[in-house]
Formats: structure tokens, sequence, C-alpha cells
């Protein structure tokens, strides 16, 4: 563990590289080019991915549920806000349209989940995701079907349209660390701690007062919600949608990304989606390799380290040391009063 | 003296199994009851029934003269109805202050004011005090999974406390429990019931400390009830010794 100043350090500097990782500093005298257009378009693509996987993150890793129907929720706000804007509709009641719209569908998909749990949850959702795309390539005159709808136009902030790669990357990163601090809020309120016990003991939650079925619906929703939201941004990043993206296979992909990151751990999903959305690009130079050495690098992964990377950080990283070591403290009995 | 719980002619049955057979009894303000009876008695199915985990096949619960029959578990829990269980039950990746938090959390406020208001829902300083009092203070920032049973069992038996339940029904609370955490744990619940006035079930196959923790002893044996009384009386009664000699 590291301590908390420490840690806040860290993410500062982290917001601080994120700002700056797509200008070119050489002319300050540091020996950085900045990213250009693709890399910063990877980035922005990261950071979408990253809010999806936060929700995933919700209700998996820490209310201990079971979702693989995230990409039909992405989908769900993708489609959402390419047909409002389209229709005129200002970007900003769009992304909030897509939020409230999966949070909706979200709690519809959790009342399974107060009568099944595990792989049988796992099912249920997974139906969803199929029935989800399904909608996205058949209904013709709302989603275009195969062909998709095209020319989604990018939001305009303050009469400044973010026609850029650069300036909706900023934007996305602005809005990234909205949600995160939301989630961040969360978690670590009372209702986190609800959660956490939704995910170890659900009978005993229930006894001490926690009504485990409303923080189900919650955690659906909210992780849900957060699909939407992402679904919303990656829109007008790609300007194209079709129901590809939002198929069953990405679904497991973002389960993927809550693993491989480090389910229940709060940085976990940005890892993961940067495994998922930036790993390939790195392993570009093994060309036809690179999901030869992917899958592996995964199963090496999963094998020696179920935790995920967070985890295994965890592990390498040394102990914070207490105040008082349980080692050496008296046995109950012992203890004064 | 008025009753907290009446238990009306509760029965469950498990397809050809009736594990409960028309159990009904009053438990009093302040009382501390204690059920016991041999394996396969009906002891845990009667607090499932009674707590809601289980729908009884018939019968009738009432909480200070309100009908309490087919409320969910957390609703009972808001009502002032505590319990342990007989296996343990603590949350064993939050700390040993975190799991009483969230024991008590749920009764702090509104929901939505727990979500934008403190971490510790204003419960920090309870927590601290219910440590003290079960003597867990070395032990308040470990994870409840690294603690010993015994300590886990204390934990547990100190989280049915943290919403200052009126009721609290307690299931084999010294099971698995040494010598001399056994003699804290029977200290800490009578100082609790003599300073609260809260009201015990417990439920029990440790006979010494059963009797001398309770002030009132049912005995149930095939699902029924086959004496009543106080612990010496109880321990004298000849249904009783038959029941668990089996002669």
């Amino acid at each position: 563990m590291i301590s908390p100043r420490l840690a806040w350090l860290l993410v500062a500097l982290g917001a601080l590289m994120l700002v700056l990782a797509p200008i070119d500093l050489t002319g300050i005298g540091i020996p950085y080019p900045g990213l250009k257009r693709y890399g910063t378009y990877i980035m922005t693509l990261w950071l979408v991915t990253a809010i999806a996987a936060m929700g995933v993150n919700l209700i998996v890793g820490y209310a201990g549920l079971e979702t693989l129907a995230q990409a039909a929720f992405v989908g769900i706000g993708a489609y959402v806000t390419a047909l409002m804007v389209k229709a005129g509709w200002p970007f900003g009641l769009a992304f909030l349209a897509s939020g409230v719209a999966a949070f909706a569908v979200g709690i519809m998909l959790g009342f399974p989940a107060l009568r099944v749990r595990k792989h049988y949850l796992a099912f249920v959702t997974l139906a969803f995701s199929v029935l989800a795309w399904l909608v996205f390539r058949n209904e013709q005159w709302l989603t275009g079907g195969v062909m998709g709808i095209g020319d989604i136009s990018r939001p305009t902030l303050f009469g400044h349209t973010l026609r850029r790669h650069v300036d909706f990357y900023w934007f996305v990163l602005a809005i990234t660390a909205v949600l995160t601090f939301a989630l961040w809020w969360i978690i670590r309120s009372p209702w986190g701690r609800a959660f956490t016990a939704l995910r170890e003991n659900p009978i005993r939650a229930e006894s001490l007062g926690v009504d485990v079925r409303l923080y189900t619906l919650l955690a659906f929703a909210i992780g849900s919600a957060y699909g939407g939201l992402a679904g919303s941004l990656y829109a007008p990043l790609v300007e194209f949608i079709d129901p590809n993206p939002f198929a069953l296979g990405p679904s497991l992909l973002f389960m993927l990304m809550v693993v491989v990151g480090g389910a229940g751990r709060f940085a976990g999903p940005f890892v993961g989606a940067a495994v998922a959305v930036l790993l390939p690009e790195w392993l570009r130079f093994a060309e036809g390799f690179y999901l030869l050495i992917y899958a592996v690098l995964v199963m090496t992964m999963m094998a020696f380290c179920p935790t995920g990377i967070m985890g295994l950080a965890e592990r390498l990283l040394p102990a914070r040391r207490r105040p008082t070591a349980a080692a050496t403290a008296p046995l109950l009995g012992e203890a004064k009063p | 003296m008025t009753a907290v719980l009446e238990v009306r002619d509760i029965a469950k049955s498990f397809g050809g199994v009736h594990a409960v057979q028309g159990v009904s009894f009053d438990v009093h303000e302040g009382e501390i009851l204690g059920i016991i009876g041999p394996n396969g008695s009906g002891k845990s199915t009667l607090f499932n029934c009674i707590l809601g985990q289980l729908a009884p096949t018939r019968g009738e619960v009432r909480i200070d003269g309100r009908n309490v029959s087919g409320k969910r578990p957390s609703e009972l829990n808001r009502l002032g109805i505590s319990r342990t269980f007989q296996l343990l039950q603590v949350f064993p990746q939050l700390t040993v202050r975190e799991n009483l938090i969230l024991a008590g959390q749920e009764h702090k406020g509104s929901r939505l004011g727990r979500l934008f208001g403190a971490r510790d829902a204003g419960l920090g300083a309870a927590a601290d005090r219910m440590i003290d009092f079960f003597r867990l203070g070395h032990l308040a920032h470990e994870n409840a999974g690294g603690l010993s049973y015994g300590q886990q069992k204390l934990l547990d038996a100190a989280m049915a406390f943290m919403a200052g339940p009126r009721l609290v029904l307690l299931d084999e609370p010294a099971g698995g429990v040494n010598l001399t955490m056994l003699a804290s744990l029977k200290e800490r619940l009578q100082a609790i019931n003599r300073e609260t006035r809260a009201t015990f079930v417990v439920i029990e196959h440790n006979m010494e400390f059963v009797m001398a923790l309770c002030s009132r002893i049912i005995v149930l044996a095939e699902g029924r009830i086959i004496a009543e009384g106080e612990p010496a009386a109880v321990r004298r009664d000849p249904k009783v010794i038959e029941a668990y000699l089996g002669h």
C-alpha cells in the first residue's frame, strides 16, 4: 500500500501527463514531440473504453455481480447520441439522455440478478447482449442496420467546435475526470461499503439492514449508465457507428479488461483498457503475431496473477507500516479492559 | 412485562421433514432467553423463520404486538432486530472498523444523504466505542479475514449491536470460542443487556455458557418445545435429560 499523499501526487502527475500528451514540448527543451493525430485518437478511445470498464468494475469488481452486456450499453449510448445529435439536439442533452437510457435499461437487467447469480447471471446478461445487438442490426428504420449511422458531428463547446482530435481528446479527458471522481466518491461512500458487502456476503448484509435488492439494482444501473455515457462519447469520436462494436465479443473484452486490470481495484479499468486498446498498438511491430502474443500475455497473467495488474502492483509494493502490528497483539482474552 | 417478541404457532416443513412443528413463546423486554436442544431439533430453522430468512409454513411473528410475518431481513433489521449466525459471517475484506460501520450505516439518515454525507456515515466514534467495548482495539484496522476464529466471533457479535437494536438473536455465539474468550463474551453480553435493556434470544450448545447467561430457557426436540423454565429447573427436567441422552 502506498500512502494517500503519494497516491494523490501520482494521480496529479498522471493527470498532468495526460493533459500534456498531445502537445509538442520540444519548444521548452523537453524532448517530447507530442502525440500525432492517430495517437491522440487512440488515447481518446482508451479513455472512452476506460469509462465503460469502470462501470463493469462497479458491477463485477465491487458488487460481485456479473455482466457480459457492457458493449450493448455502450451501443445504447452511442445510438441515442447519434440519433439525437443528427436530429439537431445539443450534445449535452444527448449525453445526459444516453446515461439515463442506459441507467433505466440497466435497472431492468438488474432484476434477473435478484434471482440468479454467478454464471447463471452471466448467461442472462449474455442473452441481453445478443438481443440488443439484434435490435441495432435489424431495426433499420431507427439504427440504419448494418449500414449504421454516419456523419455524427462532434460537440461544440462555448461556440468552439471540437473537430480537431486534440480538442475532442481534452473534452473527453475532462469528462473522464468528472466521471472518475463521481465513481470514486460512490465507492468510498457508505454506498461503496454496501456494494462490497453485497459481494462478500449478501445474506449477512441483508441481516444488517442493507437492502440487497436495491443495491443490486443500483450497481447494475450505475455501471450500465457508465457504459451509456462512454457510448455517447464513442459516437462523435468515430463519427460513424454500426452494430459491430456493440456485439458480444466486445462485451467479453470489457470483462477481460476489468479482470486483467484488477477487479475491485479502482485503477484497474484504466490499466485493463490500456491493455485492450493501447497494447495491440504497441505490439504492431509483431505484425500478424500480435494477437498471439496478446493471448499468451493474458493467459500468463491470469494463471500467475488472478488479482490482475493492480493486484500484482500491490504485491510488489512494500506493505505500509501500521502503528499496531497484528502479530504482536495480545489474544483478546488476555487484553486488559 | 411487555412482550417484545411473540412467536405464535410457527411451523416449517421441508418436503416431508417437519423441522419446526407449531412453536409458540414470548420474550419480554430486557430478558435473555436461551433456546437449547439436540442437533436437528429445529433451533436454527426457528430463528430463520423469525428473522424472515425462511418463510414459515404457518404461524405468526409479532414485534411489539405488530405482525411482522413476511417482512424481509433488512426490513426487520431496520425495526431494531439484529442477529448473528451459527457459521461465521463477517466481511473478510473490510477492516474490523469498516465491518462495524457497515453494520450501523443503513440506520443513519436517508440513502441519498449517505451518498453525499460523511464516509463513515457519522458512525466512526460509535464504531471505536464498540471496538473498545469488545476489546478489539489492536485489530481495528486489520481486515476481518485475518482475525482468529474467536476474534471474528466477537466481531460478529459486536456487529449485531452496532445499530442499537432492541432485540438480538444470537445463533451459537460460543461455538468454537476458547474458554478465556468465552468468559469475556458472556460478560460483554451481560453488560450490554444491563446497560441498554436490549432483549436477547440465544441458541447455544454450550450448557455452562447458556445456563450462566440466560434467565429462562426453552428446550426444543424434534421441532417442538418439550420444556421451559429457569436454567436450574430445566437442567433437572427428565424430558430434557431424555432428549439429550436419548433414553
